[in-house]
């Protein structure tokens, strides 16, 4: 029999307490007999009737709280007192917080409560931005930075900093991404796979997602960049990193990278990268039309091209030379209609109908770079494409594919313009957007529709849906709704433009037949 | 603030100014929770407490000269001068107090604290406490009881003649007591007290008791002066506040030993004097943190309101930087009802402590909150991050000499000196800010 004792000083524990805990330590294997109290004259006496009185106990004075074992070997003892310890060290039931969710007001205390999280999600005040993705990465936590207005030179010391601890600030102004299977920000539901996507373009990799999956692939993971990151200050580190991280991941058979065109010098870089992948890439730099002759590296010309290309690619199959349906065309078509008015909640999205139907159509007005620039975003000109998500519009306001009124506002206005006779419009589904856009846009449509046939007028509503049928929305009931009310819907956002174009050039009546087929 | 809060923030990488950080504060956190606070004698200021001379006169909260003073500050420095014998009447007093003759310094410089003004004069009978983990001491003196005091700014005669009594009858048999009892442990009577509805701030019921159970028995069976135990039996038996200069000696006692950790983000003493709160932060070392002090909410005794308040005054707030006081709230529900909160409105004050503190003081358990460890070591930058600001229990002094006490309520420690702090840690630290200038 062996008899051990613990003296822990000055330490008060209420006898409940203690006799809860020791009836703990008693059930232990091989334990006999087992004190844990305060030394007082009482207790002593308790301990010495029960033979637990050691000279340890003889000496521990009243606030003194003592732990006595005896048991049959040395190790089962010994075993015993490390248990009452740990039962002493951990209050009897963490503090439970009696509100129904948890809210933190601070990170490590959410750390705390989530141990092994690995991303930070951040959402705050461009000017907290900075400070919180810094904390973030501190802790070891990957960014995915949802947040814009973070200066050029945070962006770039935070990405450094993340790139020295072997983490990946996505963003900052990063609204997509698909980690291992859990949506971030504006994200679809997508099927699993083997399409790794890298992206600086936010609704272009939903596009690509939503396309993947509908034609057959699945998606490993989805990385967003922040728009600036392929720019000379920024170097590409996140877009670099985050190739590597689908270099080393087994799942991953084919890589996208969905950016506008890179500066030169990081577009050297990033093409040095991905020639050396050992998987095949899909490029898809919006704008570019330049070819690489690198092997395993096939240039995309639409979001739908890529898309198409990775599955292709995910089956192990060579694609072809073109077996791109949607593609930009060359030739100009000439226009006998009225106006285009492109109406977008993506920037992508507007920014790829913008280029496809410059070259069809020739100018087209917008508020991106690549386009006529207008002089009142408010007010579009002759063919006018907007991006109604970008700062001009969004300040102050909720989102276009959170909040349709301002969107479905300009609407009205575009349709009492009697010379416009396309609308052409994204509608994107998935986590984060609005929880039903055809409820917010079938009436208007189809009273804009019905409004047109009445008086004759040759007015068409081209729209493409980003989504799945998985999506909160479901793709395919939003579909049938905005058909039901009149509107065009193309399979994919490139699609839509180059319908909208031969809507332009060639009326209505055509193109129904080409429409209804699909 | 957000960017100097981002860069003094936890890091993972031990070498990192965050880590170096981290690794301080644990290092305070063990010192505050393994500390072991026993009041071993009863002692003249003069003879016990550091550079205290026959002049000199100790004051709560930081430092303060007498044309600054608060109102019942001013009176009980006229009180203390009188209770010397320095001078023969509240004129003179006033006088000698203006001449420049008197050497007025915190308590906290001294390792002593003071409840309310705080005042500390040399032939006070002061609280000898040591840590023995550290073997640091600290000093306080005897509480007066309730009502018109000398912490509260009153100095009448009967003020007077209750410290002289205190300083002949009840000082004598105090040490007496601790002298039978070979020393006492104020970290158990804390611990237990915490259990049985105290904070040992505003409420010291339980202490009290705790401590008049050990004290009765060894008076009554002593060989001391049988009307002088009297007087004292019934003195600490009708005073239900006495411990709380106990609670404060052992909450400095156990914090001194966490000052000047490098790197270290923890508040070492909140203090206040009745025109400025005060707070010191280990790393940081003696310098003092000051934001302007702001009335107390609560409740008065009838005849008085807000507009006889004081501001915030007194050291007593060293309880809620070690981490009971108001921060234990929740153990002691029936003190939020000098704001007229419900037990629920504890616990959750309670709780939001949790938020601003590095750890858990596991010697401290709150019984009604799943027997969680009382929220210790108060970081500066997660005031800062959180806005939270620490909540203090508090007596609630008149703001003119002489009336005493009118009250007693909560307060906040205001944001301003936490930000202060906060900016000298990142001076001192990350001069160079080497990420996010």
């Amino acid at each position: 029999m062996i008899i051990k004792a613990l003296v822990k000083p000055a330490y008060y524990q209420d006898s409940v307490a203690l006799m809860w805990i020791s009836r703990r330590v008693h059930a232990c294997a091989g334990v006999h007999k087992a004190a844990v109290m305060m030394a007082t004259p009482q207790n002593k006496d308790i301990m010495r009737e029960a033979g637990l009185f050691t000279e340890a106990v003889a000496r521990a004075g009243p606030g003194d709280m003592v732990i006595v074992v005896s048991a049959e070997t040395e190790e089962a003892a010994a075993g015993a007192l490390r248990e009452a310890e740990q039962w002493l060290a951990k209050p009897v039931g963490e503090e439970k917080n009696s509100t129904t969710s948890s809210q933190y007001r601070h990170l490590a205390a959410g750390i705390r409560s989530l141990p092994g999280a690995d991303v930070a999600v951040i959402s705050v005040p461009g000017v907290y931005a900075a400070a919180e993705s810094l904390k973030a990465l501190k802790n070891g936590l990957h960014v995915f930075l949802f947040s814009d207005n973070v200066s050029l030179e945070d962006e770039i010391q935070l990405k450094r900093l993340a790139h020295q601890r072997g983490l990946l600030l996505m963003g900052p102004d990063c609204g997509t991404a698909f980690i291992g299977g859990v949506p971030l920000g504006f994200a679809n539901a997508v099927r699993r796979g083997g399409i790794g996507i890298v992206g600086a373009s936010g609704t272009g990799m939903q596009e690509i997602m939503c396309l993947v999956d509908r034609w057959g692939g699945g998606i490993s993971h989805a990385f967003g960049t922040g728009s600036r990151d392929l720019s000379m200050g920024v170097g590409g580190i996140t877009t670099l990193d985050a190739l590597e991280i689908l270099a080393r991941d087994e799942q991953t058979k084919v890589v996208v990278l969905v950016s506008k065109p890179p500066a030169p010098q990081v577009a050297e870089k990033i093409l040095r990268r991905v020639g050396g992948m050992g998987k095949p890439v899909v490029l898809c730099l919006l704008g570019n039309n330049n070819t690489t002759s690198r092997r395993g590296v096939y240039m995309a010309r639409t979001l739908e091209d890529a898309a198409r290309l990775a599955v292709v690619l995910e089956r192990g199959e060579a694609p072809g030379t073109d077996t791109v349906e949607g593609s930009v065309p060359t030739l100009s078509l000439d226009i006998t209609g009225g106006y285009l008015r492109g109406l977008f909640s993506g920037g992508t999205l507007a920014e790829e109908a913008l280029l496809i139907l410059r070259a069809c159509i020739g100018r087209v007005y917008s508020n991106l770079p690549e386009g006529e620039t207008l002089a009142d975003p408010n007010f579009s000109k002759e063919n006018t494409i907007v991006d109604m998500g970008s700062d001009e519009f969004t300040v102050g306001r909720p989102h276009p594919m959170i909040d349709f009124s301002y969107r479905l506002e300009r609407f009205q206005r575009e349709v009492a313009d009697p010379r416009v006779s396309v609308i052409l419009m994204d509608v994107v589904l998935g986590f984060g957007s609005h929880p039903d856009p055809a409820a917010e846009l079938v009436p208007p449509i189809s009273e804009a529709i019905k409004e047109a046939r009445r008086t004759n007028r040759d007015l068409n509503i081209v729209l493409n849906v980003v989504g799945t049928d998985a999506d909160p929305q479901d793709y395919t009931a939003q579909v049938t709704r905005l058909k039901t009310a009149g509107a065009l819907v193309a399979p994919t956002n490139a699609q839509a433009a180059l319908m909208a174009a031969k809507l332009l050039s060639s009326g209505r009546g055509k193109l129904e037949l080409e429409v209804n087929k699909q | 603030m957000a960017r100097i809060v981002a860069q003094l923030s936890d890091d993972i990488d031990p070498a990192s100014l965050g880590g170096k950080i981290a690794s301080a504060n644990q290092e305070a956190l063990i010192r505050i929770t393994s500390a072991r606070p026993v009041v071993v004698d009863m002692l003249p200021a003069r003879k016990v407490i550091p550079g205290m001379s026959s002049n000199t006169i100790l004051h709560a909260g930081p430092p303060i000269e007498w044309d600054r003073m608060c109102g019942p500050m001013r009176g009980a420095v006229i009180g203390a001068l009188l209770y010397e014998g320095m001078a023969s009447s509240p004129d003179e007093a006033e006088k000698l107090a203006v001449s420049g003759e008197i050497e007025f310094a915190p308590c906290h410089s001294r390792n002593a604290v003071g409840p309310m003004a705080g005042i500390i004069s040399p032939s006070m009978p002061v609280w000898v406490v040591v840590n023995e983990t550290f073997g640091n001491l600290a000093f306080s003196t005897m509480n007066e009881g309730w009502g018109r005091t000398l912490r509260f700014g009153a100095y009448d005669d009967k003020v007077i003649e209750r410290l002289k009594w205190m300083e002949y009858r009840l000082a004598p048999a105090m040490k007496y007591l601790i002298e039978r009892l070979q020393g006492i442990d104020l970290k158990s009577i804390i611990a237990q007290a915490l259990q049985m509805g105290d904070e040992c701030h505003n409420r010291d019921i339980a202490a009290t008791n705790l401590f008049f159970k050990k004290a009765a028995p060894v008076l009554v069976d002593s060989d001391l002066d049988s009307s002088m135990v009297r007087e004292v039996i019934s003195f600490l038996g009708n005073h239900e506040h006495f411990f709380l200069n106990l609670a404060m000696a052992a909450c400095k006692a156990t914090l001194d030993a966490a000052e000047n950790i490098p790197y270290c983000s923890v508040v070492t003493a909140i203090a206040r004097n009745g025109v400025e709160v005060g707070i010191r932060v280990s790393g940081l070392g003696d310098r003092w943190f000051t934001e302007e002090a702001t009335i107390p909410q609560g409740l008065y005794f009838p005849g008085y309101s807000e507009s006889d308040a004081n501001p915030d005054i007194g050291d007593s707030a060293i309880t809620e930087t070690a981490g009971i006081g108001a921060f234990v709230m929740g153990t002691a529900p029936a003190i939020v009802q000098f704001v007229g909160g419900t037990p629920e409105d504890a616990v959750r004050l309670t709780r939001e402590m949790y938020e601003i503190t590095v750890g858990t003081n596991d010697s401290y358990r709150l019984p009604n909150m799943s027997f969680i460890g009382a929220p210790t070591a108060i970081d500066v930058r997660k005031v800062v991050e959180t806005g939270i600001l620490p909540i203090i229990n508090t007596g609630i002094a008149h703001k003119e000499p002489g009336h005493g006490l009118v009250g007693a309520g909560i307060v906040r420690v205001p944001r301003g000196a936490f930000e202060k702090a906060l900016r000298a840690l990142a001076e001192k630290y990350a001069p160079e800010g080497r990420v996010l200038t």
